[in-house]
Protein backbone atom coordinates (compact mmCIF):
# COMPACT_ATOMS: atom_id res chain seq x y z
CA UNK A 1 0.00 0.00 0.00
CA UNK A 2 1.09 3.44 -0.87
CA UNK A 3 0.33 6.78 0.52
CA UNK A 4 0.93 9.71 -1.20
CA UNK A 5 1.06 12.40 1.00
CA UNK A 6 -0.60 15.74 -0.69
CA UNK A 7 0.65 19.09 0.52
CA UNK A 8 -2.50 21.25 1.47
CA UNK A 9 -1.72 24.25 -0.91
CA UNK A 10 -0.09 27.15 1.23
CA UNK A 11 -2.00 30.22 1.87
CA UNK A 12 0.76 33.30 0.56
CA UNK A 13 0.04 36.30 0.18
CA UNK A 14 -0.16 35.82 -3.36
CA UNK A 15 -3.32 33.49 -2.69
CA UNK A 16 -4.74 35.59 -0.62
CA UNK A 17 -5.09 39.13 -3.00
CA UNK A 18 -6.62 36.59 -5.21
CA UNK A 19 -6.18 39.12 -7.94
CA UNK A 20 -3.21 36.73 -9.51
CA UNK A 21 -5.32 33.29 -8.89
CA UNK A 22 -7.75 34.86 -11.05
CA UNK A 23 -5.28 36.25 -13.69
CA UNK A 24 -4.14 32.46 -13.54
CA UNK A 25 -7.53 30.99 -14.09
CA UNK A 26 -8.55 33.21 -16.96
CA UNK A 27 -5.29 31.93 -18.69
CA UNK A 28 -6.47 28.51 -18.54
CA UNK A 29 -10.18 29.31 -19.47
CA UNK A 30 -8.96 31.89 -22.31
CA UNK A 31 -6.10 29.02 -23.53
CA UNK A 32 -9.37 26.54 -23.92
CA UNK A 33 -11.52 29.02 -25.40
CA UNK A 34 -8.88 30.06 -28.29
CA UNK A 35 -7.60 26.91 -28.71
CA UNK A 36 -10.91 25.09 -29.79
CA UNK A 37 -12.21 28.44 -31.59
CA UNK A 38 -8.99 27.50 -33.12
CA UNK A 39 -9.82 23.93 -33.91
CA UNK A 40 -13.05 24.62 -34.28
CA UNK A 41 -12.77 27.09 -37.46
CA UNK A 42 -9.73 24.67 -38.98
CA UNK A 43 -12.38 21.99 -38.89
CA UNK A 44 -14.56 23.81 -40.74
CA UNK A 45 -12.04 24.80 -43.51
CA UNK A 46 -11.54 21.33 -44.15
CA UNK A 47 -7.50 21.12 -42.24
CA UNK A 48 -7.10 18.32 -40.19
CA UNK A 49 -5.97 19.21 -36.82
CA UNK A 50 -4.37 16.80 -33.63
CA UNK A 51 -7.92 17.20 -31.65
CA UNK A 52 -11.55 17.81 -32.41
CA UNK A 53 -12.80 21.19 -30.64
CA UNK A 54 -15.05 19.77 -28.28
CA UNK A 55 -15.78 16.03 -26.68
CA UNK A 56 -19.41 16.48 -27.20
CA UNK A 57 -21.17 13.13 -28.60
CA UNK A 58 -23.96 14.14 -30.83
CA UNK A 59 -25.76 11.62 -29.34
CA UNK A 60 -28.99 10.93 -31.37
CA UNK A 61 -27.12 11.15 -34.62
CA UNK A 62 -23.79 9.02 -33.33
CA UNK A 63 -24.44 5.67 -30.67
CA UNK A 64 -23.64 6.80 -27.37
CA UNK A 65 -20.36 5.48 -25.67
CA UNK A 66 -21.44 2.86 -22.59
CA UNK A 67 -18.77 1.26 -20.93
CA UNK A 68 -18.15 -2.45 -21.24
CA UNK A 69 -19.39 -3.06 -17.46
CA UNK A 70 -22.24 -0.11 -17.61
CA UNK A 71 -25.73 -1.73 -15.84
CA UNK A 72 -27.91 -1.50 -18.98
CA UNK A 73 -31.64 -3.64 -19.62
CA UNK A 74 -32.10 -6.59 -18.76
CA UNK A 75 -31.43 -10.18 -20.46
CA UNK A 76 -31.98 -13.25 -19.80
CA UNK A 77 -29.72 -15.95 -20.46
CA UNK A 78 -29.83 -19.58 -22.55
CA UNK A 79 -28.17 -22.63 -21.34
CA UNK A 80 -25.75 -24.65 -24.15
CA UNK A 81 -29.03 -26.50 -25.24
CA UNK A 82 -31.01 -23.52 -26.22
CA UNK A 83 -33.51 -23.34 -23.11
CA UNK A 84 -33.75 -20.72 -20.82
CA UNK A 85 -31.29 -20.93 -17.42
CA UNK A 86 -33.89 -19.54 -15.40
CA UNK A 87 -35.41 -22.04 -12.46
CA UNK A 88 -38.07 -20.08 -11.96
CA UNK A 89 -37.10 -20.06 -8.38
CA UNK A 90 -38.47 -16.53 -7.74
CA UNK A 91 -35.70 -15.04 -5.91
CA UNK A 92 -35.42 -12.37 -8.38
CA UNK A 93 -39.17 -11.41 -7.93
CA UNK A 94 -39.19 -11.89 -4.22
CA UNK A 95 -35.78 -9.23 -3.95
CA UNK A 96 -37.20 -6.60 -6.36
CA UNK A 97 -37.73 -3.82 -4.52
CA UNK A 98 -39.77 -1.91 -7.38
CA UNK A 99 -42.33 -5.63 -7.53
CA UNK A 100 -41.69 -5.37 -11.32
CA UNK A 101 -40.70 -8.76 -12.04
CA UNK A 102 -43.70 -11.35 -12.71
CA UNK A 103 -43.00 -14.81 -13.02
CA UNK A 104 -45.05 -17.94 -13.88
CA UNK A 105 -43.37 -21.05 -13.57
CA UNK A 106 -44.37 -24.76 -15.25
CA UNK A 107 -42.95 -27.95 -14.78
CA UNK A 108 -39.77 -28.54 -17.16
CA UNK A 109 -39.71 -31.32 -19.27
CA UNK A 110 -35.95 -32.55 -18.40
CA UNK A 111 -36.47 -34.14 -15.26
CA UNK A 112 -33.20 -33.10 -13.63
CA UNK A 113 -34.72 -29.75 -13.65
CA UNK A 114 -37.32 -28.81 -11.28
CA UNK A 115 -39.61 -25.97 -12.94
CA UNK A 116 -38.97 -23.94 -15.41
CA UNK A 117 -40.89 -19.58 -16.12
CA UNK A 118 -43.56 -19.96 -18.40
CA UNK A 119 -43.58 -16.32 -18.86
CA UNK A 120 -41.44 -14.01 -17.21
CA UNK A 121 -42.52 -9.82 -17.46
CA UNK A 122 -40.54 -7.06 -16.24
CA UNK A 123 -42.05 -3.76 -16.09
CA UNK A 124 -38.81 -1.23 -17.22
CA UNK A 125 -41.23 1.12 -16.19
CA UNK A 126 -41.46 0.61 -12.67
CA UNK A 127 -37.77 -0.94 -12.74
CA UNK A 128 -35.21 1.18 -10.51
CA UNK A 129 -32.45 -0.43 -12.14
CA UNK A 130 -31.03 -1.39 -8.36
CA UNK A 131 -29.53 -4.71 -9.91
CA UNK A 132 -30.46 -7.01 -6.72
CA UNK A 133 -32.61 -9.15 -9.40
CA UNK A 134 -28.69 -10.12 -10.71
CA UNK A 135 -27.23 -10.24 -7.65
CA UNK A 136 -30.05 -12.58 -5.93
CA UNK A 137 -30.19 -15.05 -9.47
CA UNK A 138 -28.37 -18.48 -8.11
CA UNK A 139 -27.85 -19.92 -11.54
CA UNK A 140 -27.10 -16.68 -13.65
CA UNK A 141 -30.00 -16.71 -15.52
CA UNK A 142 -30.03 -12.68 -15.82
CA UNK A 143 -27.93 -10.07 -16.22
CA UNK A 144 -28.45 -6.43 -16.85
CA UNK A 145 -25.75 -5.91 -19.73
CA UNK A 146 -27.78 -6.02 -22.80
CA UNK A 147 -26.16 -2.56 -23.92
CA UNK A 148 -29.26 -1.08 -24.65
CA UNK A 149 -30.58 2.16 -23.00
CA UNK A 150 -32.72 3.48 -25.21
CA UNK A 151 -36.13 2.24 -23.64
CA UNK A 152 -38.54 4.50 -24.22
CA UNK A 153 -42.01 3.60 -25.06
CA UNK A 154 -45.39 5.56 -25.88
CA UNK A 155 -47.82 3.23 -23.44
CA UNK A 156 -47.14 1.82 -20.26
CA UNK A 157 -47.75 -1.48 -21.67
CA UNK A 158 -45.38 -1.09 -23.91
CA UNK A 159 -42.89 -0.58 -21.29
CA UNK A 160 -43.24 -4.25 -20.52
CA UNK A 161 -40.63 -7.18 -21.56
CA UNK A 162 -41.85 -10.65 -21.38
CA UNK A 163 -39.49 -13.57 -22.09
CA UNK A 164 -38.75 -14.01 -25.56
CA UNK A 165 -37.91 -10.02 -25.74
CA UNK A 166 -35.39 -10.54 -23.13
CA UNK A 167 -33.95 -13.55 -24.40
CA UNK A 168 -33.20 -12.02 -27.30
CA UNK A 169 -35.56 -14.10 -29.40
CA UNK A 170 -37.83 -11.52 -30.87
CA UNK A 171 -37.28 -7.96 -31.32
CA UNK A 172 -39.18 -5.83 -29.26
CA UNK A 173 -42.20 -3.67 -30.74
CA UNK A 174 -45.15 -1.84 -29.55
CA UNK A 175 -48.06 -3.71 -29.14
CA UNK A 176 -51.16 -2.87 -31.34
CA UNK B 1 -41.00 71.10 -38.39
CA UNK B 2 -40.07 73.22 -35.64
CA UNK B 3 -37.18 73.14 -34.41
CA UNK B 4 -38.30 72.01 -30.45
CA UNK B 5 -40.42 69.33 -31.94
CA UNK B 6 -37.08 67.93 -33.74
CA UNK B 7 -35.32 67.96 -31.05
CA UNK B 8 -37.68 65.97 -29.87
CA UNK B 9 -38.11 63.50 -32.14
CA UNK B 10 -34.52 63.37 -32.21
CA UNK B 11 -34.18 62.75 -28.61
CA UNK B 12 -36.90 60.37 -28.43
CA UNK B 13 -35.20 58.43 -31.83
CA UNK B 14 -31.85 57.83 -29.65
CA UNK B 15 -33.78 56.86 -26.55
CA UNK B 16 -35.25 53.95 -28.20
CA UNK B 17 -32.54 53.04 -29.76
CA UNK B 18 -30.37 52.88 -26.70
CA UNK B 19 -32.99 50.99 -24.94
CA UNK B 20 -34.68 48.58 -27.86
CA UNK B 21 -31.37 48.33 -30.13
CA UNK B 22 -28.17 48.91 -28.47
CA UNK B 23 -29.91 47.17 -24.70
CA UNK B 24 -32.50 44.52 -25.77
CA UNK B 25 -30.70 43.41 -29.00
CA UNK B 26 -27.64 43.03 -27.12
CA UNK B 27 -29.24 41.29 -23.66
CA UNK B 28 -30.62 38.74 -26.43
CA UNK B 29 -27.10 38.33 -28.32
CA UNK B 30 -25.52 37.89 -24.91
CA UNK B 31 -28.09 34.84 -24.14
CA UNK B 32 -25.82 33.17 -27.15
CA UNK B 33 -22.98 34.23 -26.07
CA UNK B 34 -22.90 32.95 -22.72
CA UNK B 35 -24.31 29.66 -23.93
CA UNK B 36 -21.36 29.21 -26.77
CA UNK B 37 -18.54 30.97 -25.01
CA UNK B 38 -18.95 28.84 -21.84
CA UNK B 39 -19.03 25.87 -24.43
CA UNK B 40 -16.38 26.05 -26.33
CA UNK B 41 -14.21 26.90 -22.86
CA UNK B 42 -15.45 24.06 -21.56
CA UNK B 43 -14.31 21.99 -24.53
CA UNK B 44 -17.98 21.38 -25.10
CA UNK B 45 -20.60 22.61 -28.39
CA UNK B 46 -23.07 24.36 -27.00
CA UNK B 47 -26.95 24.61 -27.55
CA UNK B 48 -27.04 24.31 -31.30
CA UNK B 49 -30.74 22.32 -32.13
CA UNK B 50 -33.11 25.16 -32.70
CA UNK B 51 -33.12 25.58 -36.03
CA UNK B 52 -35.37 27.34 -38.65
CA UNK B 53 -35.80 25.31 -41.83
CA UNK B 54 -33.52 22.99 -40.83
CA UNK B 55 -30.96 25.81 -40.30
CA UNK B 56 -29.06 25.82 -37.23
CA UNK B 57 -26.79 28.90 -37.44
CA UNK B 58 -24.64 28.02 -35.04
CA UNK B 59 -27.75 27.91 -32.24
CA UNK B 60 -27.77 31.83 -33.27
CA UNK B 61 -31.85 31.33 -32.99
CA UNK B 62 -31.97 29.72 -29.36
CA UNK B 63 -32.47 33.34 -27.77
CA UNK B 64 -35.18 33.26 -29.85
CA UNK B 65 -36.51 30.12 -28.90
CA UNK B 66 -36.37 31.40 -25.47
CA UNK B 67 -37.97 34.25 -25.22
CA UNK B 68 -41.25 32.12 -27.32
CA UNK B 69 -41.02 29.57 -24.30
CA UNK B 70 -40.77 32.31 -22.00
CA UNK B 71 -43.81 34.01 -23.49
CA UNK B 72 -45.97 31.34 -23.81
CA UNK B 73 -45.32 29.22 -20.52
CA UNK B 74 -47.54 29.58 -17.55
CA UNK B 75 -47.55 32.68 -15.27
CA UNK B 76 -47.67 31.60 -12.16
CA UNK B 77 -48.28 33.40 -9.25
CA UNK B 78 -47.94 31.43 -5.50
CA UNK B 79 -50.84 31.39 -3.24
CA UNK B 80 -50.11 33.74 -0.55
CA UNK B 81 -47.95 36.37 -2.52
CA UNK B 82 -48.37 40.13 -3.35
CA UNK B 83 -50.01 39.98 -6.80
CA UNK B 84 -49.55 43.61 -7.59
CA UNK B 85 -45.61 43.58 -6.36
CA UNK B 86 -45.03 40.60 -7.51
CA UNK B 87 -45.95 42.00 -10.89
CA UNK B 88 -44.39 44.99 -10.14
CA UNK B 89 -40.73 43.55 -9.18
CA UNK B 90 -39.36 42.88 -12.47
CA UNK B 91 -40.71 45.55 -14.47
CA UNK B 92 -38.90 47.67 -11.84
CA UNK B 93 -35.68 45.72 -12.16
CA UNK B 94 -35.77 45.85 -15.95
CA UNK B 95 -37.04 48.95 -16.07
CA UNK B 96 -34.03 50.87 -13.95
CA UNK B 97 -31.62 48.65 -15.85
CA UNK B 98 -32.86 50.05 -19.32
CA UNK B 99 -33.41 53.90 -18.49
CA UNK B 100 -29.58 53.38 -17.30
CA UNK B 101 -28.89 52.86 -20.84
CA UNK B 102 -30.23 55.76 -22.02
CA UNK B 103 -28.15 57.76 -19.72
CA UNK B 104 -24.84 56.53 -21.68
CA UNK B 105 -22.60 58.44 -24.39
CA UNK B 106 -22.98 56.77 -27.44
CA UNK B 107 -20.93 59.41 -28.91
CA UNK B 108 -20.15 63.19 -28.63
CA UNK B 109 -21.69 66.19 -30.86
CA UNK B 110 -21.51 66.05 -34.61
CA UNK B 111 -22.21 67.99 -37.56
CA UNK B 112 -24.06 66.60 -40.08
CA UNK B 113 -27.06 68.38 -42.50
CA UNK B 114 -26.21 71.51 -41.45
CA UNK B 115 -26.74 71.21 -37.66
CA UNK B 116 -25.23 70.03 -34.49
CA UNK B 117 -26.34 66.41 -33.30
CA UNK B 118 -26.09 65.08 -29.59
CA UNK B 119 -25.24 61.60 -29.99
CA UNK B 120 -26.05 60.99 -25.88
CA UNK B 121 -30.18 60.02 -25.75
CA UNK B 122 -29.92 61.51 -21.92
CA UNK B 123 -27.54 63.90 -21.62
CA UNK B 124 -26.95 65.43 -17.99
CA UNK B 125 -24.47 67.62 -16.03
CA UNK B 126 -24.94 64.59 -13.16
CA UNK B 127 -24.59 61.73 -15.35
CA UNK B 128 -22.63 59.42 -13.47
CA UNK B 129 -24.58 59.79 -10.11
CA UNK B 130 -27.83 59.60 -11.54
CA UNK B 131 -26.88 55.98 -13.45
CA UNK B 132 -25.49 55.07 -10.41
CA UNK B 133 -28.86 55.87 -8.66
CA UNK B 134 -31.30 54.30 -11.29
CA UNK B 135 -29.26 51.21 -11.08
CA UNK B 136 -29.24 50.96 -7.64
CA UNK B 137 -33.36 51.43 -7.76
CA UNK B 138 -33.24 47.67 -9.45
CA UNK B 139 -32.25 46.50 -5.95
CA UNK B 140 -36.25 47.71 -4.57
CA UNK B 141 -37.57 45.20 -7.71
CA UNK B 142 -35.13 42.22 -5.91
CA UNK B 143 -36.56 42.73 -2.38
CA UNK B 144 -40.12 43.14 -3.62
CA UNK B 145 -39.86 40.40 -5.45
CA UNK B 146 -38.55 38.33 -2.41
CA UNK B 147 -40.99 39.82 -0.18
CA UNK B 148 -44.01 39.55 -2.23
CA UNK B 149 -43.88 36.24 -3.52
CA UNK B 150 -44.91 34.57 0.03
CA UNK B 151 -41.58 32.55 0.05
CA UNK B 152 -39.25 31.56 2.28
CA UNK B 153 -36.88 30.71 0.34
CA UNK B 154 -37.28 34.06 -2.02
CA UNK B 155 -37.08 36.20 1.21
CA UNK B 156 -33.38 34.72 1.84
CA UNK B 157 -32.30 35.29 -1.69
CA UNK B 158 -33.81 38.90 -1.61
CA UNK B 159 -32.57 40.10 1.79
CA UNK B 160 -28.78 38.61 0.17
CA UNK B 161 -29.23 40.63 -2.33
CA UNK B 162 -30.07 43.46 -0.37
CA UNK B 163 -27.23 43.31 1.58
CA UNK B 164 -24.99 42.66 -1.62
CA UNK B 165 -26.29 45.81 -3.34
CA UNK B 166 -25.64 47.80 -0.35
CA UNK B 167 -22.35 46.75 0.22
CA UNK B 168 -21.40 47.03 -3.63
CA UNK B 169 -22.93 50.56 -4.47
CA UNK B 170 -21.19 51.92 -2.14
CA UNK B 171 -18.36 50.72 -3.09
CA UNK B 172 -19.18 51.48 -7.07
CA UNK B 173 -19.39 55.52 -6.06
CA UNK B 174 -16.20 55.31 -3.75
CA UNK B 175 -14.35 54.16 -6.35
CA UNK B 176 -15.53 56.25 -8.54
CA UNK B 177 -15.06 59.39 -6.57
CA UNK B 178 -11.21 59.51 -7.46
CA UNK B 179 -11.51 59.91 -11.14
CA UNK B 180 -14.35 61.84 -11.45
CA UNK B 181 -12.38 64.41 -9.34
CA UNK B 182 -9.82 64.09 -11.82
CA UNK B 183 -12.34 65.08 -14.47
CA UNK B 184 -13.55 67.54 -12.35
CA UNK B 185 -17.13 66.95 -13.72
CA UNK B 186 -20.08 64.31 -13.46
CA UNK B 187 -21.39 64.29 -16.63
CA UNK B 188 -19.96 61.13 -18.59
CA UNK B 189 -19.66 63.25 -21.90
CA UNK B 190 -17.61 65.25 -20.45
CA UNK B 191 -15.67 62.17 -18.51
CA UNK B 192 -15.07 60.88 -22.02
CA UNK B 193 -14.50 64.65 -23.61
CA UNK B 194 -11.36 64.81 -20.67
CA UNK B 195 -9.99 61.97 -22.03
CA UNK B 196 -10.33 63.18 -25.96
CA UNK B 197 -8.46 66.00 -24.84
CA UNK B 198 -5.82 64.97 -22.56
CA UNK B 199 -5.41 61.70 -25.58
CA UNK B 200 -4.95 59.13 -22.35
CA UNK B 201 -7.05 57.03 -21.03
CA UNK B 202 -8.83 56.66 -17.59
CA UNK B 203 -7.80 53.23 -16.68
CA UNK B 204 -4.03 54.88 -17.47
CA UNK B 205 -4.50 57.30 -15.34
CA UNK B 206 -6.52 55.12 -12.50
CA UNK B 207 -5.54 51.50 -12.90
CA UNK B 208 -6.54 50.54 -9.17
CA UNK B 209 -9.84 52.34 -9.63
CA UNK B 210 -10.26 51.00 -13.40
CA UNK B 211 -9.85 47.42 -11.40
CA UNK B 212 -11.90 47.98 -8.08
CA UNK B 213 -14.96 49.74 -10.32
CA UNK B 214 -14.94 46.52 -12.43
CA UNK B 215 -15.22 44.04 -9.41
CA UNK B 216 -17.77 46.32 -7.67
CA UNK B 217 -19.93 46.43 -10.81
CA UNK B 218 -19.20 42.45 -11.73
CA UNK B 219 -21.08 42.02 -7.63
CA UNK B 220 -23.75 44.79 -9.02
CA UNK B 221 -24.92 42.63 -11.56
CA UNK B 222 -25.57 39.75 -9.31
CA UNK B 223 -24.10 37.00 -11.80
CA UNK B 224 -21.09 35.00 -11.03
CA UNK B 225 -19.00 34.69 -8.97
CA UNK B 226 -21.28 36.89 -7.17
CA UNK B 227 -24.61 35.35 -8.07
CA UNK B 228 -25.59 34.88 -4.41
CA UNK B 229 -28.96 36.48 -4.43
CA UNK B 230 -29.95 33.82 -7.27
CA UNK B 231 -27.75 30.87 -6.22
CA UNK B 232 -29.14 28.53 -8.83
CA UNK B 233 -27.78 25.78 -7.48
CA UNK B 234 -28.75 26.11 -3.60
CA UNK B 235 -32.60 27.08 -4.83
CA UNK B 236 -32.16 30.33 -2.69
CA UNK B 237 -33.40 33.07 -5.18
CA UNK B 238 -35.60 36.36 -4.91
CA UNK B 239 -36.81 34.95 -8.28
CA UNK B 240 -37.85 30.83 -7.49
CA UNK B 241 -41.51 31.81 -7.32
CA UNK B 242 -41.40 33.28 -10.65
CA UNK B 243 -42.17 32.15 -13.96
CA UNK B 244 -42.58 32.78 -18.06
CA UNK B 245 -41.89 36.57 -18.85
CA UNK B 246 -41.50 37.69 -15.51
CA UNK B 247 -38.96 35.83 -14.53
CA UNK B 248 -37.80 36.56 -18.52
CA UNK B 249 -37.21 39.97 -17.25
CA UNK B 250 -34.87 38.86 -14.01
CA UNK B 251 -32.86 36.93 -16.77
CA UNK B 252 -32.59 40.06 -18.65
CA UNK B 253 -32.37 42.72 -16.09
CA UNK B 254 -28.78 40.93 -15.13
CA UNK B 255 -27.79 41.07 -18.69
CA UNK B 256 -28.68 44.96 -19.49
CA UNK B 257 -27.52 46.19 -15.98
CA UNK B 258 -24.12 43.97 -17.43
CA UNK B 259 -24.34 45.97 -20.31
CA UNK B 260 -24.70 49.54 -18.14
CA UNK B 261 -21.32 48.50 -16.03
CA UNK B 262 -19.48 47.79 -18.92
CA UNK B 263 -21.03 51.39 -20.90
CA UNK B 264 -19.57 53.28 -17.67
CA UNK B 265 -16.29 51.35 -17.60
CA UNK B 266 -16.09 52.38 -21.74
CA UNK B 267 -17.36 55.91 -21.08
CA UNK B 268 -14.94 56.69 -17.61
CA UNK B 269 -12.03 54.12 -18.18
CA UNK B 270 -11.60 53.37 -21.98
CA UNK B 271 -12.29 56.89 -23.38
CA UNK B 272 -15.82 56.49 -24.56
CA UNK B 273 -16.57 56.91 -27.96
CA UNK B 274 -12.88 58.01 -28.80
CA UNK B 275 -10.17 55.86 -31.33
CA UNK B 276 -6.75 57.06 -30.51
CA UNK B 277 -5.11 59.02 -33.81
CA UNK B 278 -9.35 59.67 -34.93
CA UNK B 279 -10.69 63.29 -34.82
CA UNK B 280 -13.97 61.45 -34.90
CA UNK B 281 -16.30 65.07 -33.79
CA UNK B 282 -14.83 66.48 -36.99
CA UNK B 283 -15.84 63.77 -39.37
CA UNK B 284 -19.64 64.54 -40.01
CA UNK B 285 -21.94 61.86 -40.26
CA UNK B 286 -19.54 59.26 -40.65
CA UNK B 287 -18.23 60.45 -37.16
CA UNK B 288 -21.16 59.57 -35.60
CA UNK B 289 -21.21 56.37 -36.87
CA UNK B 290 -17.40 55.61 -36.13
CA UNK B 291 -18.59 56.84 -32.33
CA UNK B 292 -21.65 54.13 -31.97
CA UNK B 293 -19.13 51.62 -33.13
CA UNK B 294 -16.13 52.36 -31.15
CA UNK B 295 -18.48 52.63 -27.99
CA UNK B 296 -20.29 48.88 -28.70
CA UNK B 297 -16.94 47.87 -29.84
CA UNK B 298 -15.36 48.29 -26.06
CA UNK B 299 -18.65 47.73 -24.24
CA UNK B 300 -18.98 43.90 -26.40
CA UNK B 301 -15.16 43.10 -25.50
CA UNK B 302 -15.80 44.41 -21.73
CA UNK B 303 -18.99 41.95 -21.50
CA UNK B 304 -16.68 38.98 -23.25
CA UNK B 305 -14.20 39.33 -20.22
CA UNK B 306 -16.68 39.64 -17.60
CA UNK B 307 -18.53 36.75 -18.93
CA UNK B 308 -15.11 35.10 -19.16
CA UNK B 309 -14.23 35.84 -15.50
CA UNK B 310 -17.92 34.42 -14.55
CA UNK B 311 -17.63 31.10 -16.24
CA UNK B 312 -13.47 30.84 -14.83
CA UNK B 313 -14.51 31.84 -10.92
CA UNK B 314 -16.19 29.82 -8.53
CA UNK B 315 -19.07 31.56 -6.18
CA UNK B 316 -18.41 33.07 -3.13
CA UNK B 317 -19.12 32.71 0.17
CA UNK B 318 -21.71 35.20 1.42
CA UNK B 319 -19.07 36.46 4.40
CA UNK B 320 -16.34 36.31 1.58
CA UNK B 321 -18.40 38.45 -0.61
CA UNK B 322 -19.15 40.86 2.54
CA UNK B 323 -15.63 40.83 3.65
CA UNK B 324 -14.33 41.68 -0.17
CA UNK B 325 -17.13 44.73 -0.49
CA UNK B 326 -16.44 46.27 2.96
CA UNK B 327 -12.97 45.11 4.32
CA UNK B 328 -11.08 45.52 1.10
CA UNK B 329 -12.62 47.29 -1.68
CA UNK B 330 -14.12 50.29 0.02
CA UNK B 331 -10.71 51.07 2.06
CA UNK B 332 -8.71 50.72 -1.40
CA UNK B 333 -11.60 52.88 -2.96
CA UNK B 334 -11.00 55.34 -0.30
CA UNK B 335 -7.44 55.07 -0.30
CA UNK B 336 -7.78 55.61 -3.79
CA UNK B 337 -9.61 58.38 -3.80
CA UNK B 338 -7.57 60.56 -0.96
CA UNK B 339 -4.01 59.21 -3.06
CA UNK B 340 -5.37 61.25 -6.13
CA UNK B 341 -6.63 64.22 -4.48
CA UNK B 342 -2.50 64.25 -3.12
CA UNK B 343 -1.80 63.86 -6.28
CA UNK B 344 -3.58 66.65 -7.73
CA UNK B 345 -2.64 68.67 -4.97
CA UNK B 346 1.11 68.41 -5.29
CA UNK B 347 1.46 67.92 -8.49
CA UNK B 348 -0.73 71.84 -8.90
S1 LIG C 1 -33.00 -4.02 -11.35
FE1 LIG C 1 -33.94 -3.90 -9.33
S2 LIG C 1 -35.93 -2.97 -9.73
FE2 LIG C 1 -35.17 -3.65 -11.72
S3 LIG C 1 -36.04 -5.67 -11.97
FE3 LIG C 1 -34.01 -5.97 -11.04
S4 LIG C 1 -34.45 -6.03 -8.82
FE4 LIG C 1 -36.25 -5.17 -9.81
S1 LIG D 1 -33.54 -15.53 -9.70
FE1 LIG D 1 -32.72 -16.30 -11.67
S2 LIG D 1 -33.46 -18.40 -11.77
FE2 LIG D 1 -34.59 -17.46 -10.13
S3 LIG D 1 -36.48 -16.72 -11.16
FE3 LIG D 1 -35.06 -15.07 -11.21
S4 LIG D 1 -34.01 -15.24 -13.16
FE4 LIG D 1 -35.02 -17.20 -12.80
Amino acid sequence: MTVRPVERPRRTFGTQIYLLEVWRGLAITFRHLFVNLGRHALRALGVKTAAPGAVTIQYPEDPAVLGRRARTRHRLLKRGDGAPRCTACLLCETICPAKCIRITAEDAPDPRIEKRAKTFDIDLGLCVFCGYCVEACPVDAIRMDAQDVELSAYTRRDMIWNMPELLGDVPKLPRV
Amino acid sequence: MSLALDQAAWTAAKVVFAIFGFGLGIAGFLGWVERKQSAVMQDRIGANRASIFGFRALGLFHPIADAIKMLTKEDFVPRGADKTLHALAPMISLGAGLFCLAALPFGGTVTALGRAWDLQPIASPVGVPLVLAVLALGAHGIVMAGYASGSGYGLLGALRGAAQMVAYEVCLAASLAGVLFLYGTLDLQEAVLWQVRHGLWGIFVQPLAFLLFLTAGAAATKRAPFDLPEGESEIVGYHVEYSGMKFGMFLMTDFVESIVICGLVTALFLGGWSVPGLNLPGMGALGGLLMAASFSVKVLLLLFLLMQIRWTLPRFRFDQLLDLGWKNLLPLSLLNFLATIWGIYLWR
